[in-house]
Order: C-alpha cells, then sequence, then structure tokens
C-alpha cells in the first residue's frame, strides 16, 4: 500500500469543516448541547474503557467482526472483477446502523442521559435506536415521516415491541428531513436530559465526525479481511449514499490508499434528467441545511426540494459533509442508480446468491454489477451490503403487483 | 445612525420600550404583507422583523411552519421579500425593518448580492436563525461592508464567554430566546428571564430584545421591565391564520391585539 497522504486526514477540522462543507449550523440554544457533546466524545474517543466497552457490544451483541463474502455467481453472471460482499446485513437488527447507535447509546450513558430520540426514515435506524434503548434501558422516541409511517408499518411495529414511541411527523413532504426537524425542534425543548442520536454522518458537527468513526469498523475490517482473503487491497470499494453512513465507514479508512476508487451510489430514483430523484451530489448544489454545508436538492430559491426513491432510507435532500468534501477533492466518485437498476440488483442477487438486499443497498449493487463488466478478473470490487430486505419484501411485492 | 440604533435611542429618550412583531413574508398571500406590515407601524410597532420563508424551519413551532408554508405554497421568495419591503419603503422610511429567517435562500442568492439588495431596498438588520457567529466569521465581512446590522440569539443555555462574544458580533441588538424549546411555545417564566438579563447585560452593551413565548400584553409588559424590547410572533400569525381568507380582517384583528401590547408596555 503507497504511503503518500495526499489527502487532509485530520478533517474535520476544528469548527467542524470538511472543506466548505460541514460545520456547526444551529440555533443558538442548541450551541451548549454540541459543545458538550464535542467535549465529551473528544475524551472518550481515546479513552480505554469506552473503546471497550464499544468493542464488547459489536463482537458479542452486533456480532461483529461480519463476514467478506466473494459472490461467485454473481462475479460470473457480470463477467468481470469479482465482487465481494461486505455482510453488514447479516448484524443484528439487520443493517450497519447498529454500529452508530451502540456508540452514541454509549456516549448517552457515559453524559448521564436516560432520554434518546432519534429519527427514521425507512425505519432501520429507529429499529436500531429503539434497539440500544432496550439494551442500556433508555427511553427511546423516534421521529418517522407520516408517509414513511405508511410505507414502513412493520419497522414501526418492531420500535413499538421494543418499547419505543413513534411519533409520526405531518409537516413538510412527511419524510425523512422532515423527521430530522422534529427531532431537532424536540431536542431544543429537551436538551437538558436528551441525546439525540442522529442516524447518519451529516447534521451539525460534532456529529459528521463521531458517526463516521463509530461507522469506520467496517472499513478496518474490509482491510484486514481483504490482506487474510485475497492478500491485498480491494480495486474499487462501492456503497449506497443516503445520508451517506454505511459508505463513509466503508470509505474513511481508504482515503489515504489512493490506487483503492470509491463509488459512492446515489438513488437515482426516477433519472437524474428530472427532479424525481434523491442525488444532490450528482445533481445539487451546496447550501445549509440540518447544521450543515452540503450539496443538497434545492430549487433556485433556496426552498428544498422533495425527493424520490424506491427506498425510504436514500429519500433525503441532503448527505453528510464528507461526502461532500470527498466529491470536491475528486477522492469518490459520485454516481446514481434508478429505481428500476436498484430493483433489478435486488432480483438478481437474491436469484443468484440467495442473499436479498435491502432496496438501499440494492442500488449499491446495481452499480457494482456494471462497474465489474467493465473491469478484469483479476480485479475486486467490495461491495458494502449495507442492510437485508425484509423490511422490503412488501414494497416490492406490491411493484411486482403480488399482495403478499 | 442606523434607523436600528436610532430607533432604541429615542425610545430610550422617551422612557419607552421596543414593541417588535413578527410576520412571515407572503402569508397568507404575497399582495397582504406590506398592508399588514403598514398596519403594525400604525398600532405601535417599532420595528418589524419580517420573515423570510424556508422549507424546513427548524427552530419554529407549527404556527410559524404552517405560516411558511401557506407562504411557500405560493412560491414566496428571498428576491419577492426584498420587494415586499422596497415597496414599504416608498411610504415608509423610518421603521427599522430585519429579516428574519435560514441561512439557505441566502446562500443560494450569494451573500454579496443578497447584501447588495437589501441594502438597496432598505432592509437594517439580518438574523439568520442558524448562522451563529462562529460560522458567520467567513461572511460577516459582507455585511459590515455595507452596515447591515447583524442580530443574534443568545438562549437559557448559551454560557458566560459566548454571550460575550455574540455581544461583539452583533449589531442593533441581541435576541434573547426567552426559553428552551420552539417559536410559539408557551411557557416562558418571567422571572428566568429577568435572573438571565442580569447575566447578558454584564458582557452585552447593545439592547436586548426578548422572544419566544410573548402572546399577551400582561406577558409583554412583564418582560419589558428587564430588555429594551420585546418581540411578538407566533401569537400575531395565529390571527392571520384565522384570517386568511379576509387581509382586512386580518389587519384589525393583529392591530387590535398589537394595540393593546402597545398600551400595555406604556403603561
Ligand atoms: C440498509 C440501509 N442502507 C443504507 C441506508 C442509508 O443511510 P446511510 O447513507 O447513512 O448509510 C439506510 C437508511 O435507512 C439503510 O437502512
Amino acid at each position: 500500500m503507497s504511503t503518500n497522504k495526499p489527502f487532509d486526514l485530520d478533517l474535520p477540522d476544528a469548527r467542524g469543516h470538511f472543506g466548505i462543507h460541514g460545520g456547526r449550523f444551529v440555533s443558538e440554544t442548541l450551541s451548549a448541547a454540541l459543545d458538550e457533546l464535542e467535549t465529551t466524545y473528544k475524551k472518550l474517543r481515546d479513552d480505554a474503557d469506552f473503546q471497550a466497552a464499544f468493542d464488547k457490544d459489536l463482537a458479542h451483541y452486533v456480532g461483529r467482526p461480519s463476514p467478506l463474502y466473494l459472490a461467485e455467481r454473481l462475479t460470473a453472471h457480470c463477467g468481470g472483477a469479482q465482487i465481494y460482499l461486505k455482510r453488514e446485513d447479516l448484524n443484528h437488527t439487520g443493517a450497519h446502523k447498529i454500529n452508530n447507535t451502540i456508540g452514541q447509546a454509549l456516549l448517552a450513558k457515559f453524559m448521564g442521559k436516560k432520554k434518546i430520540i432519534a429519527e427514521t426514515g425507512a425505519g432501520q435506524h429507529g429499529v436500531a435506536s429503539a434497539t440500544v434503548a432496550a439494551r442500556f434501558g433508555l427511553e427511546c422516541k423516534v421521529f418517522m415521516g407520516s408517509t414513511d409511517v405508511e410505507r414502513q408499518k412493520l419497522n414501526v411495529y418492531r420500535m413499538k415491541l421494543l418499547g419505543a414511541e413513534v411519533e409520526a411527523v405531518e409537516s413538510g413532504t412527511k419524510t425523512l428531513k422532515d423527521a430530522m426537524n422534529e427531532a431537532m425542534r424536540h431536542w431544543v425543548t429537551h436538551v437538558d436530559d436528551t441525546f439525540y442520536i442522529i442516524g447518519t454522518a451529516a447534521g451539525p458537527h460534532p456529529y459528521p465526525m463521531l458517526v463516521r468513526d463509530f461507522q469506520s469498523v467496517i472499513g478496518r475490517e474490509v482491510q484486514r479481511q481483504s490482506v487474510e482473503q485475497f492478500g491485498r487491497q480491494p480495486d474499487a470499494l462501492v456503497a449506497c449514499v443516503g445520508g451517506g453512513s454505511n459508505a463513509i465507514g466503508l470509505f474513511h479508512p481508504y482515503i489515504k490508499y489512493p490506487e483503492v476508487a470509491m463509488y459512492g451510489v446515489e438513488a437515482g430514483g426516477l433519472g437524474l434528467d428530472g427532479n424525481d430523484h434523491a442525488a444532490p451530489l450528482s445533481k445539487g448544489r451546496p447550501g445549509v441545511l440540518h447544521g450543515n454545508r452540503t450539496y443538497l436538492m434545492e430549487d433556485e430559491n433556496g426552498q428544498i426540494m422533495g425527493t424520490h426513491s424506491i427506498s425510504a432510507g436514500l429519500d433525503y435532500p441532503g448527505v453528510g459533509p464528507e461526502h461532500s468534501w470527498l466529491k470536491d477533492v475528486g477522492r469518490a466518485q459520485y454516481v446514481a442508480a434508478t429505481d428500476d437498476e436498484a430493483l433489478d440488483a435486488f432480483h438478481k442477487l437474491t436469484q443468484l446468491e440467495g442473499i436479498m438486499p435491502a432496496l438501499e443497498s440494492s442500488h449499491a449493487i446495481a452499480y457494482a454489477m456494471k462497474l465489474a463488466a467493465t473491469m478484469k478478473p483479476d480485479q475486486v470490487i467490495v461491495v458494502n451490503l449495507s442492510g437485508r430486505g425484509d423490511k422490503d419484501i412488501h414494497t416490492i411485492a406490491t411493484l411486482d403487483g403480488v399482495t403478499a | 445612525m442606523s434607523r436600528i440604533k436610532n430607533a432604541f435611542a429615542s425610545l430610550e429618550a422617551q422612557g419607552k420600550k421596543a414593541l417588535i412583531p413578527y410576520i412571515t413574508a407572503g402569508d397568507p398571500q404575497k399582495d397582504a404583507t406590506v398592508p399588514m406590515m403598514h398596519a403594525l407601524v400604525n398600532a405601535g410597532a417599532d420595528i418589524i422583523e419580517l420573515g423570510v420563508p424556508f422549507s424546513d424551519p427548524m427552530a419554529d413551532g407549527p404556527t410559524i411552519q404552517l405560516a411558511c408554508e401557506r407562504a411557500l405554497a405560493h412560491n414566496t421568495s428571498l428576491h419577492d421579500v426584498l420587494a415586499m419591503v422596497a415597496e414599504f419603503r416608498t411610504t415608509n422610511s423610518s421603521t427599522p425593518i430585519v429579516l428574519m429567517g435560514y441561512l439557505n435562500p441566502v446562500e443560494r442568492m450569494g451573500y454579496e448580492t443578497f447584501v447588495a439588495a437589501a441594502v438597496e431596498a432598505g432592509v437594517d438588520g439580518v438574523l439568520m436563525v442558524d448562522l451563529p457567529p462562529e460560522e458567520a466569521v467567513d461572511v460577516e465581512g459582507f455585511f459590515k461592508s455595507r452596515d447591515l446590522d447583524m442580530i443574534y440569539l443568545i438562549a437559557p443555555t448559551t454560557k458566560d464567554e459566548r454571550i460575550e462574544r455574540i455581544g461583539h458580533a452583533g449589531s442593533g441588538y441581541v435576541y434573547y430566546v426567552s426559553l428552551k424549546g420552539v417559536t410559539g411555545s408557551k411557557a416562558l417564566d418571567v422571572d428566568d428571564v429577568a435572573r438571565n438579563l442580569e447575566r447578558i447585560r454584564k458582557h452585552v452593551s447593545i439592547p436586548v430584545g426578548v422572544g419566544f413565548g410573548i402572546n399577551t400584553g400582561e406577558t409583554a409588559a412583564a418582560v419589558s421591565k428587564v430588555c429594551d424590547g420585546v418581540i411578538v410572533g407566533s401569537a400575531i400569525v395565529n390571527l392571520i391564520a384565522a384570517n386568511a381568507d379576509n387581509a382586512k380582517a386580518a389587519q384589525d384583528a393583529v392591530s387590535a391585539l398589537v394595540g393593546s401590547m402597545r398600551t400595555a408596555l406604556d403603561a
């Protein structure tokens, strides 16, 4: 592996900026809480007890390390590079989200907060938060757009079974961005006793940094497993990008190795030509939303636009600021897969490998299949299989005209 | 002297406190806003906070969220808001106007373009809820170069050293958020506000306005004893919402409320 360091590895800077992105654009009431969180995190990050508690739960509660699996039949089908899948779908609760919620719940515990709140789109982060709330004995409230409550009924019920309260958000577009607005409003009002577990690598500093750090276990494991399984590092990494947490978890440990290509796959929805997609890195421009500067989908007046994706977890008009920086400096490429391509990839992986991917992860699979075909058989692609598809079966059945 | 500074100086000379109503521009219709601004002045407003509608008003409660939605239903843009200010200025050259809102519409327009257009239209100050002084260092030069006042928030959670920094960074006035919560909350505690104002005054030499949770003349009068001005938003916006189909009725209802607050403040 090369040791030259063309990129600044110490980001974010002291103000939480990644180049022009990131920062802390919040109303004054939250400044003190974010300062406190930042101070606590910087202390605990290097604290042996905290790290041991985190590692222990990742091993024995989440089930890490997650396997790195060579998808032989998918590889043969594509006829090019070897496709390995990082099996985050095998984690407890079925997605990468739990890595982050364990980390943040531990922070909450160390800070003496008894109540946690979370926003959720697909419900995966909500379920992961409700799960750790049960695990650590915390009170949990999850904000979810009423559109998503409707299309992710199963996850809503899971959260309730876990003892969480689910609040349906009726404002704005009634999806993930509005759930995040409402969670922020609740936090402002209950800032003394409540810890806000943000579910992706976005939001005000220090969230993008700490979510990235908690998710980076994914990339570090891939580094080790790659050497064990094929004696070197992969040629390319592929991950879907909603807010960007599973992607940054895979990418971050690789930023310093420029020979490893990185591809983030956004939700192309009905296609990038119109407005029915959720691809701010591909089609948006920098602006300020939810506490950070980052690429956004906005109209000519700076109003945030509604988004569309077949997968609720990618249906977000912004993206974590580190991805915006990686795009600006050219270290990662951001591409898109449409609803149809993702659906097709879902069926392919299910039929060729017996693995049902989440619709979010299906976007990564879709792009990896195209990419593999352009590469040589001695090359390797690692795809982050961020979650399993059980939660999406109802959606897929409806789209296929089956009434399950 | 800036219009805002002027307004506070002349109020102080008369022993009065500033009454600062907030309305969302373009709510419920674009052409309702300028007449409503004049009605506010006639009823006793000293400064007007004019809300720039935003799709994701994170610091606002349901009342102002819905006002933004009504205004955005017919695409009230930052350009439109500046045009409203310019129109207001054709017959009123003295009442200060502060644009209040979120950063992204300004980011989109571009700081330099925005500042030039705002000054041209007759705007006096800007309060961007999600632009704290730490982030403003990159852009405050644009505002200062044209003498646009930068109004910052101070919250109950703000620590003393930050209060000092905000006191230095801001001009015109600072806006003390009376409670931990969003706009339209009802839990304002006058004694708590008084204690915090004492703390703030030690570090801040410009006037301090207090907002969030002020909805009656009685609260306004009580709070005004310890500050330089009171900001009233959701109580007014609720009246506009209740009379959304009748501009005249909305003006009458709002004038009555603002008038009663003026009377209570001056008593
Ligand atoms: C399985 C899965 N993958 C990906 C995402 C997208 O989030 P992120 O981009 O933060 O990884 C989600 C969000 O709900 C998800 O459930």
